[in-house]
């Protein structure tokens, strides 16, 4: 791998993918809100000996998204990975309760995950290849009482990938859709998570390095959130609607 | 929030902790608030000097970035919840390595200087603290600092050994060692006294960056088996790899006791003595109880106090022969006893453990007899001049401590108001300091 789009670089995720790729040869462009915070991550990938531009950007500004891979290609060229990891998670009555919560949540998540996919994806193909690792969640699987505008949004992107993956297979461009389970972020700092159903930002990055080496599609991360899943999408909705997942 | 991951490293004394990670340093100031709070690293000092008195912790694990790096001069600069592993990781392909490396990489940078830990070769560069250049220190009431022996020396002098206490350590700047080859060509003995291990000390400490002895406390006698080692002056510098053996989890009753420490003691003592000269790379040689993860859960969930002393110099022989004495009588095996000549560098730090003298570490499994062996242990060390070691204790008065560790009234006194840890109230409890 050598040069790197990262959309989102800050979240502990994305920090955590780029610190395993980051080695001397490796040219990252990294695109987040918080210059601070971007400028600390770009630093250390720096130390590791890997060269770094950095884009300070609000991603909800969709105008911005085609200046931004405009910037990243003259600067980078067509990159052959990028990592679309920016993304926020709202309080689950806020989001339930407040329409523009609810309405932004989609905005950051959705929409603007679309556009930029759109654009990265049209350019990817015309330079005749590429990879892209999204970042969705096991949340979009179903609509759940306790985050469903949350999973909602992630359910868009998932069925968004999976058209384009088709549209953009014959084009040499591969897409893999992450869904991890719960992660120690400071996107769920709060919440009450069963130790052993959480992990870390570190064993989902090392498990989105094995799933792009393998060119896997989906990935869910850690591994026992595919048959929990499984068995969630067979419930059937008269018995969901009744449970309080 | 996940409430995994907040017992000390020896699982005793229990006490419930919970805690939002800090992914920001610019997160440091919002976080601190009321009192009793305490900075959480890796989790590795096996007592409650890592507990908050309050219950709250602050996990420092993910401010784990490099922020400066010079290679010409080898200083490092770097976030404090980064371990010495992941330090290692980047400096020893740059042909670099830490001047001071305890028995194990998993420390993280702020605990190394908050415990001002020492490793195998004490006798030559002293303590981890005597190493590090500055630190970023964030204190409630002075707000944000960044300490040296020249700008705020107080400040940074107390926070090396400081348990924690004089503020959140937010990066460290630490003077790094070149490095030939990451392999160390090591030369080991048996001896079947305590007078024998100070012989081989005599003649091996001055010609060897490292040095320690695994004792078997099982044995009649004082019988172990002293290494000591150097690094090789050719071959590669390469990262050790990750080890895969690993305890799954922690039995509800300990397999180590009596009969089994004697057994394994025994093995020890002839493999660990098979090949008086080795050549084997730094973490093998330096931390070998990496290469097994969780080591600590083989002592079930009762979980295990070591007991680590110092004795100066002069008392150090006859002393350690009542402890050894004493152990042996009360038939509570330990098969990690560790002996280690410490050296005479002193430690800008307040609190720092080592002394011109002889160290002796011992891991028993918790168990209520253990009450009665510590208070005769703690009766030997302290009539001998000795002191405990705070990042290993669970059970030191609040009399031995301050006996031992004159100082600690200056601590109190730079201590950041928002601090407090559970080892702390204990030890100086009995002085009725106000709080």
């Amino acid at each position: 791998m050598k040069r790197i789009l990262i959309i989102g670089a800050t979240s502990a995720i994305a920090s955590a993918c780029a610190r395993r790729w980051a080695q001397p040869g490796t040219r990252f462009y990294l695109v987040a809100r918080s210059r601070d915070k971007l400028a600390t991550i770009a630093r250390d990938l720096e130390i590791r000996g890997a060269s770094v531009s950095q884009d300070c950007l609000d991603l909800d500004r969709l105008d911005t998204h085609r200046g931004l891979l405009d910037r990243c290609l003259a600067t980078l060229g067509p990159p052959d990975l990028t990592l679309v990891a920016h993304g926020t998670l709202p309080q689950p009555e806020e989001s339930r309760d407040q329409a523009a919560v609810a309405a932004a949540c989609f905005h950051t998540n959705a929409t603007s995950t679309i556009s930029l996919l759109t654009e990265i994806g049209g350019r990817l193909a015309q330079a005749g290849g590429g990879r892209i690792a999204v970042l969705s969640s096991v949340a979009g699987e179903r609509g759940r009482p306790s985050n469903y505008p949350y999973g909602a949004s992630k359910a868009a992107v998932t069925a968004f990938c999976e058209g384009q993956r088709a549209w953009l297979f014959r084009r040499g461009v591969a897409i893999l859709v992450v869904k991890p389970g719960f992660v120690d972020t400071p996107m769920t700092a709060g919440m009450e998570i069963p130790a052993a159903l959480s992990t870390t930002p570190e064993r989902v990055a090392a498990d989105i390095d094995r799933a792009l080496g393998r060119e896997h599609d989906t990935l869910y991360t850690p591994w026992f959130w595919s048959p929990i899943m499984r068995v969630i999408r067979l419930l059937p909705t008269f018995l969901f609607k009744r449970m309080d997942l | 929030m996940t409430k995994r991951g907040f017992a000390s490293w020896g699982r005793y004394p229990h006490s419930e902790q919970s805690g939002l990670p800090l992914h920001w340093r610019s997160d440091i100031a919002s976080q601190l608030k009321g009192s009793g709070q305490l900075a959480w690293g890796n989790g590795r000092s096996y007592g409650d000097v890592c507990q908050a008195s309050s219950g709250r912790v602050m996990p420092m694990r993910a401010l784990n970035r490099l922020i400066d790096a010079d290679w010409e001069t080898g200083v490092l600069r770097s976030e404090a919840g980064a371990t010495l592993e992941e330090i290692l990781a980047v400096a020893i392909p740059k042909g670099w390595f830490l001047p001071v490396l305890p028995g194990t990489q998993q420390v993280t940078l702020g605990g190394a200087v908050a415990n001002d830990v020492h490793g195998k070769n004490h006798h030559r560069r002293g303590t981890f603290g005597s190493h590090v250049v500055s630190l970023e220190l964030y204190r409630t009431d002075r707000g944000l600092l960044n300490c040296s022996r020249i700008n705020s020396a107080e400040l940074f002098n107390a926070t090396i050994g400081g348990l924690g206490l004089t503020g959140i350590i937010g990066s460290v700047e630490v003077q790094l060692q070149p490095l030939q080859s990451s392999n160390i060509d090591s030369r080991c003995f048996r001896f079947q006294s305590l007078a024998e291990f100070l012989s081989l000390c005599e003649q091996y400490d001055t010609k060897s960056e490292y040095s320690v002895a695994w004792l078997d406390c099982t044995a009649k006698d004082a019988r172990g088996v002293f290494s000591c080692g150097n690094h090789a002056d050719d071959g590669a510098a390469e990262v050790a790899v990750k080890g895969r053996l690993k305890v799954p989890f922690a039995p509800p009753l300990s397999p180590i006791n009596r009969p089994s420490v004697a057994l394994i003691n025994r093995f020890l003592y002839r493999w660990q003595g098979r090949k008086p000269r080795l050549r084997q790379g730094y973490r093998d040689f330096l931390c070998p109880l990496d290469g097994i993860a969780h080591w600590n859960r083989a002592y079930g969930r009762a979980g295990f106090q070591q007991y680590q002393c110092v004795i100066p110099r002069p008392e150090a022989e006859a002393a350690l022969e009542e402890i050894l004495a004493r152990v042996r009588q009360a038939r509570q095996g330990s098969f990690m006893s560790v002996l280690k000549v410490c050296g005479k560098a002193r430690s800008p730090g307040l609190l720092s453990f080592p002394l011109p003298g002889i160290s002796l570490a011992l891991d028993f499994p918790q168990r209520p007899a253990l009450n009665p062996l510590f208070r005769d242990l703690d009766a030997i060390v302290s009539s001998s001049g000795g002191r405990l070691y705070p990042a290993k204790d669970a059970h030191m008065s609040a009399e031995h401590f301050q006996q031992g560790y004159p100082r600690w009234a200056e601590l109190e006194s730079l201590r950041d108001p928002a601090l407090l840890s559970r080892f702390w109230q204990r030890v100086t409890d009995a002085a009725g300091c106000v709080r």
